[in-house]
Parts: structure tokens; sequence; C-alpha cells
């Protein structure tokens, strides 16, 4: 047994899977329930005034046969009355002595209001605080969430007041929703944030009923931006951990956000630098039970790559992302298709020939109407597409060895005469 | 015409339900230069097709089916899907099942037949005339691309309603009846003339046609069984017959509860499944050939036996015994051996093909070897201006005798008219 225990900035929980401040974590009868099955931690539904909500709050984008491969919502913080919640949080608490509780706040932009707040849920046991600088729809038109978090010096005042009255850790949440992920991250840093959270939704209209003419999801005819997440989000995620892990101005743990669903995805996001990660899209669509299978997962991986701690797993593939100019110009694949497994579908064919540099051939067995698919390895850039379109992964990418030293663009450039 | 659900026990496909039509639908790889479509007769773009459904334009993937093949909706029933689009489809191999395209098509053809979806329009009108012989598959077939190119058409039927085969002479519980008018119906709604109870030779003279018409496609199809040529023949039933009553009326006076059908081909299963359906509790295939040569396809072989049918094979008819008028027993004898045997039955059915229909064949003064009509690659006749289509070229070891190939005719068939009577290959007819 390898040993999932997780410690993001001196928050610790039995393991890396806590549930994001989300619908999810609204009430104490929720995160029990997610506590019974297995959650390391919980991020409270973000505590402020109490809001008025709007009907319907919810859409999901559907890929085919695929259900909510994207998500979007415009429900905002809670609507429930903050000694309501610091009730439920200190009775989670006490059933579940062991686990993460983490407070999320949103407030105006002033130290005295921040204090207060702070200081409120102080008065419950909880181990740290989230800044929900990131809520990208209806609270950011107020002046709070997204709004604070694509100013990277107001991040860094709030974050400076929080500090002042917080006596447990204070993790910055940071919005997707800015042009480089770092400045906002540095900003947090500099206000004194024990570490970042990221992604908080990204803004987005999930659609229009092509039949009403209305946006998906409406409000009475009439919709809103609303903030975007679920698997289709976690690449983008992937990317901002990864710029915040690299960025030596940043230097604070990461809790990774962004589509996260299975332990795959986890451990992908703990790889290239986050010390834990959050959910929420994954159980809005499945239940607090999938966290059974993420634990058992990721388990069984560090088992299988002996591995003793999930600690020893964080950033391992941090450095392997770079900028473009630091690549190796001379590395070369070519793709083979195995002719036993191909089953004649001719996607590799069309991608190529239309989308690609027209690199595979189908040779003909005669005049029976049998052919191969067969890859023009001179030609063939290596660029995967084909293998990416194969139904059968009968396309493997193989190293060619190019006879030359690794080369990049910024080595060429370096010999070349100015 | 008795309506299809009248007839007993199940129709034998099982529609989709809508999460079964999304799932397979999105199932399907978009194969380019699909094997299925090579495999087709009509080549239907099935990967097109299946793409359409699964972007919610069904209208549009029923547009794709019926452009290539005017009777999409009866062989989305009829065909042997497994011996075409079905068994080319990449996904046979040891792990995964072919789409169901044939379960697919049935889905789309349904929901514009139900919609009262109009697909397509008639060309702009070009002067000529064209008279269609006969409104079976073939003729329908040549007669909607007909009125696509603009030709003013008439179809001559001998009987009373349209659709040959399929309308009387496949079992209701595989085609029913409204499926195969209503594909009919959407010929005659391009603005065709249908002259029904018409039979080329006898109520209408071949010379008027060849005089008053641009072009002749003779798509008559064929006739009854044959006669077995053994005693008692004069009691022994026309499979097709006996078919087309109980498809008309949902019922066989005196069928009894011991059949014996002569015959191996799809027609007889047809014969021994409505037997069976009807309420004969004994119903057995006689064929004088084995297992192996039986000329059904597999499918139809399979549904058989499920149906509770007996099979004996290696046994020609060598007496129908009847006493009383009534029809007591077949005498058979053994062709693998020595020897005949009676089995005893209340009826003897024939299916051992059809008669060619020399008279109209004859009247329209074209070649022929013993009755198939001889045709080119254009399907031309030896006579100028007459083309023809379906059953009549049928030749075993030639060409098939399935609806799919008929429409494929009729379709091959109405492009040589047009090209004869435009001096051009037709444009604008995408099929891509």
């Amino acid at each position: 047994m390898a040993d999932l225990g997780s410690n993001l900035a001196g928050i610790r929980s039995p393991n890396p899977f806590w549930l994001a401040s989300a619908p999810p974590t609204n009430s104490g009868y929720q995160v029990q329930r997610a506590f019974e099955q297995g959650w390391g931690g919980a991020v409270w539904k973000t505590l402020g005034t109490p809001i008025v909500n709007v009907t319907s709050r919810f859409a999901g984008l559907n890929y085919r046969e695929h259900r909510m491969v994207g998500m979007n919502n415009i429900e905002l913080i809670t609507d429930r009355p903050l000694d309501e919640n610091l009730k439920e949080i200190a009775e989670c608490k006490k059933a579940f002595p062991d686990r993460a509780i983490v407070a999320s706040l949103m407030e105006v932009c002033e130290r005295k209001p921040w204090h207060e707040l702070v200081k409120r849920v102080q008065e419950v046991e909880i181990d740290g605080f989230e800044l929900n600088f990131g809520c990208p729809h209806g609270m950011s038109e107020r002046g709070m969430g997204a709004a604070v978090g694509q100013h990277p010096d107001l991040i860094e005042r709030v974050t400076t007041y929080v500090k002042e009255a917080a006596r447990v850790p204070v993790i910055v949440k940071l919005t997707p929703n800015v042009t480089d992920v770092r400045f906002p991250a540095r900003g947090a840093a500099r206000g004194g944030a024990d570490a970042i959270s990221l992604i908080n939704t990204i803004n987005s209209v999930m659609g229009i009923d092509l039949e009403s003419w209305k946006p998906i999801p409406h409000v009475d005819g009439k919709s809103s931006h609303g903030g975007y997440c679920g698997p289709a989000v976690k690449p983008i995620a992937l990317n901002m951990v990864s710029d915040c892990a690299r960025d030596p101005e940043v230097g604070i743990p990461i809790s990774g956000i962004g589509g996260v669903e299975t332990w795959r995805d986890a451990a992908e996001f703990l790889l290239l630098g986050a010390t834990n990660v959050q959910v929420c899209t994954a159980v809005m669509h499945s239940g607090f039970r999938i966290v059974r299978e993420m634990i058992e997962g990721l388990n069984d991986y560090l088992d299988a790559k002996g591995i003793a701690s999930v600690r020893d797993l964080v950033g391992k593939s941090r450095d392997t992302i770079t900028t473009w100019e630091n690549l190796n110009l001379n590395y070369k694949i070519v793709a083979e298709i195995d002719q036993s497994r191909c089953i004649h579908c001719n996607k590799c064919y069309i991608a190529c020939e239309d989308a690609a540099h027209q690199c595979i051939d189908r040779v003909a067995h005669g005049n029976n109407g049998t052919y191969d698919l067969v890859v023009d390895a001179d030609h063939c850039v290596g660029c995967n597409l084909c293998m990416m379109v194969c139904p059968v992964d009968c396309i493997d990418m193989l190293r060619v060895d190019a006879g030359l030293p690794s080369q990049s663009w910024k080595e060429r450039n370096a010999l070349a005469p100015s | 015409m008795t309506p299809a659900g009248s007839f007993p026990g199940k129709p034998i496909h099982k529609e989709l339900s809508k999460l079964e039509v999304s799932i397979e639908a999105n199932r399907c790889l978009y194969c380019y230069d699909a094997p299925c479509t090579r495999a087709c007769p009509t080549h239907i773009d099935i990967p097109r097709f299946i793409a359409q459904i699964a972007d919610a334009n069904v209208k549009g993937s029923a547009r794709t089916i019926l452009d290539a093949n005017p009777l999409g909706a009866s062989c989305a029933r009829v065909c042997p899907v497994d011996e075409l689009c079905e068994g080319a489809c990449v996904y046979n191999t040891e792990s995964d099942t072919p789409i169901r395209i044939g379960d697919l098509q049935r889905y789309s053809t349904y929901v514009v037949r139900e919609a009262g979806t109009r697909v397509f329009e008639a060309g702009a009108p070009t002067g000529k005339r064209v008279a269609v012989v006969g409104g079976g598959p073939a003729g329908l077939a040549a007669a909607r691309d007909l009125r696509r190119y603009g030709h003013a058409v008439t179809i001559f039927e001998a009987r009373e309603q349209l659709g040959g085969l399929n309308t009387f002479g496949i079992v209701p519980f595989r085609l029913s009846t409204d499926v195969a008018l209503w594909e009919a119906q959407q010929v005659i709604e391009l603005g065709c003339e249908v002259r029904t109870g018409a039979r080329v030779g006898d109520d209408v003279s071949a010379a008027s046609l060849v005089a008053e018409y641009d072009a002749v496609i003779l798509a008559c199809g064929m006739g009854e069984v044959p006669q077995l040529r053994i005693p008692g023949q004069e009691h022994v039933w026309d499979a097709l017959a006996f078919i087309e009553r109980a498809k008309t009326t949902g019922e066989a006076p005196g069928l009894g509860n011991r059949v014996a059908v002569i015959g191996a081909g799809n027609t007889a299963i047809d014969a021994l499944t409505c037997a069976k359906r009807l309420g004969a509790e004994n119903v057995t295939m006689y064929y004088r050939r084995g297992e192996a040569e039986m000329p059904a396809y597999e499918f139809e072989y399979d549904f058989a036996k499920e149906e509770g049918i007996e099979f004996r094979f290696h046994c020609a008819p060598k007496r129908v015994i009847a006493e009383g008028g009534g029809v007591v027993g077949l005498e058979l004898a053994r062709t693998d051996g020595e020897g005949s045997f009676v089995a005893p039955c209340d009826t003897v059915i024939s299916a051992i093909g059809q008669n060619r229909l020399l008279d109209a064949i004859d009247a329209l003064g074209v070649a022929h070897d013993n009755g198939v009509v001889r045709v080119d690659e254009s399907l031309r006749t030896t006579r100028e201006g007459v083309f023809a289509a379906g059953d009549c070229i049928f030749a075993k070891g030639v060409r098939e005798a399935m609806v799919v190939e008929a429409a494929e005719q009729g379709k091959t068939a109405a492009r040589s008219v047009h090209e004869l009577l435009s001096h051009e290959v037709p444009h604008g007819r995408s099929r891509q």
C-alpha cells in the first residue's frame, strides 16, 4: 500500500483528492456523504454575503454519445446564512477530524470586511482558507471573484488582508480568464499566499437551442456567460498548472483543478507539479462514490511503479514542459501501420491526404480489390495525426535515427552568423 | 389489404430505440471509401447517411439512402445485409460487431415515412415520354429516376397495385404491404401516370407503346411458379399465389395442419414460415439437393429454423397423393440413394422458381435466351429504344434476383434512357 497522504502548505489530508468549492460542497449533509466515500478534503462552497440564485443554472456539453464532456454553470456562491454553514462545518470536522476542510471565501475588496469574515469563520475549526478570485459570472459583476483575479495587484492586496487575520494556511484560487496566469499567481505569492489553486471555470456560452434560438441554459429566455469546466478543460488546466509550477516567482504549492475525473487525470496534475487535486464536475456527473476508484487506482499505480508515497510523484514531469525554442529539431519519428491489425477504414489515409502531408498510400494487392495502407516514411513528418484517428490503435510512431545531435531552435540560432 | 399488424406473429425486425439509434450511429467510423458502400449494389453512401442520423438530420439521411436506392425502405427489410453492407463493415473483427446498417436505414426511412416528408422533386419537363412496363422494384426505381430527369412516365402494371413482389410476394412479417405501397406512392407523387390492370400484350399493345413513347423500359418481372410435371400436380399450390393470398387476406383456407413445401429458395422460406404462422403445425421443406446448395440466404434459412420449420434434403417430388379431392400425402424420391417414401400432408406448395413472361417479351420483339431478356451493360435490349431491368433479365450466375439489384438496374435503365433522350450524360445528380 502506497502512502496517499497529502500535505498542501501544511493542510494535511489522507489522500490528494479534494472536492472543489462548488455545488457538491454546498452543505454539511453533502460533505459528510463525501467523506464517508473517502474524499480526503473538501473546499466548502464559497462563504460570503448570501446571494440569490436563478433557475436554470447548469448546461452540459455532449460529444456524440458522451454526456457532459464539458459543463457550464451560472450558479453563484452560497445562498445560505453564514451561521448555518459554520455550524455544519463544525459538525463535519467533528465527524471526520482527519479530513481537510477548507473554507472558500469571497468578499468585497476592503480590509475590514475581509478581516471580519476570516475571523467569523475561524471561530470553527477549519484547516485552511481558499480565496475565491476565480468565479467568472455574476460575482465578478459586483467586483468580486474573477474581477479580482484578473488584477495581480488586487490579488496581492486582498491576500495581504486575509493573511493579517488568518491563523490557518491561505490558498488563492485563480481564474483562467487571463492572458498569462503567472501574473496573478505571482500576485498571490507576493501577498503571502501559502498556496494557489487553479483553474477556476472558464468564461463560456454553452450553446443556442436551434429550435427556440434561446441560449442554453436560459433564465426566462436570456442567459449570461457561465463558467466552463469538466473533462474538456483539462488540457487548459494542465497548461496553467505547469506554467505556475515552473515559475520561480510563484514558488508556492499548487492545488490542481480542471477536468479531473479519474486517478489518471489526477496523476497527470501531480506529475506536472500540483500537490493535490480538486474535483467537481465528475462528482456532479456520477456522485461522490467515484473517489473509491480514484484512491484504488492511484494506489495501484504507485505500487506498480514502486513508489512509496504520492508525494514522490509531485513534479516528476514538471521540467518536461519547456518553450518551443528548446525542442530538439533533429528528433524524428515516422508512422508505421501494423498490417495485421489494420481494418482498412481508411481514416488515416484521408486524414493524411486532406489534412497532413499526403504520406499514406493505398497499395493494391494485384487486382483482387484488397490493399494495404502504407506509410511513405521518407516524407512522413511524424505529426501523429494518423495514429490519432486510427480506431484500432494499429499505428505506431517509430523513432528514426537522423544521425544528428540534438539541436534546438535556440541553439541553431546561437550558431547562426549574425 | 390486410393491415400489417393483423398477420399472426411478430414482425421479424425489431425497431431500434432512439438510444440504440444514437449509439449505433455514433459507433460508425465514417470510413473513407467505405467497404459497406462498395458492397451495396446501389452504392448508398452509408457513412454519410449514418453521419446524418448522428447529426440529427434524418431527412438528409433518407435523401442519401433514397437517392441511391429508391427502394431503400424495403431493402432495409429484405436485403441480405450479412452478405452486403454489414458483411463488408470494417467492424467484422474478432472483438467487434458490424454497424447495424440495415436497422439504421430502416429507422431513417421510417422517420420520413411517418412524417410524410417529401424527399425528392421531379425534374424540369423534357417533353419526352417513357413507358415503364411493370410497377415492381425495377420499374419503380426506373420511374423514380426518369421523373427526376424530367421525363414524363407512364407505368403499365398488370395487377391492381404497384410494388410487385414487395407488395405481393414477400411475407408480411418481413415486408409489410404499407411499406411497399409507400415506396410506390413516393414514385407516383413525382407525377407518374399509373395504369393498373394493364398487361402488355393483352390489355395494351406492345406496338402502341413503341409508337407512342420515346423509350420503353421492360421491367415485367417473372410469372407463376412452373408446373411440377408430376402426377397430382393439379393439387399443388403456387407459393407466390399462397403468399399473396396470405398477405392480402391474412388467412389461407384449406391449408391444413401438415404442409410440404418444395424448393429451397427465399420464396420457399417465405411459404414455409407463412404456413407456420398461419397455424400449420408440421411444415417441412423438401429439396432435391443438399443443404450447401440451398439458394436461400443464410439469414432466411436461420429464420426458418427459428420458426420451427423442418428440412429434408436430397428428395425430389414424385407424386401428389390425393383422396376424395384432398391431398393426403406427397411421395418423394431420394436423390442421394435408392427408393422413395411418402410424407403424409394436407397441402403441397411449390416454390421451384418462376416462369418467364414470354408473351410480353415476345410482344415487344426483344431477343431473349430461354426467356431471359438479352441486354448489354447499359441494359439496352436488342430493340432500339427498349431497355430492360429486374427479374426479366435475371439469369443464374450472371445477376442476382435481389430487390436491391432490381433497384440498381432500374436506375441504370433510367440513366440509359436519359442518355438516349438527351444525348448527353446527366449532370447534377451528386452522389458524393
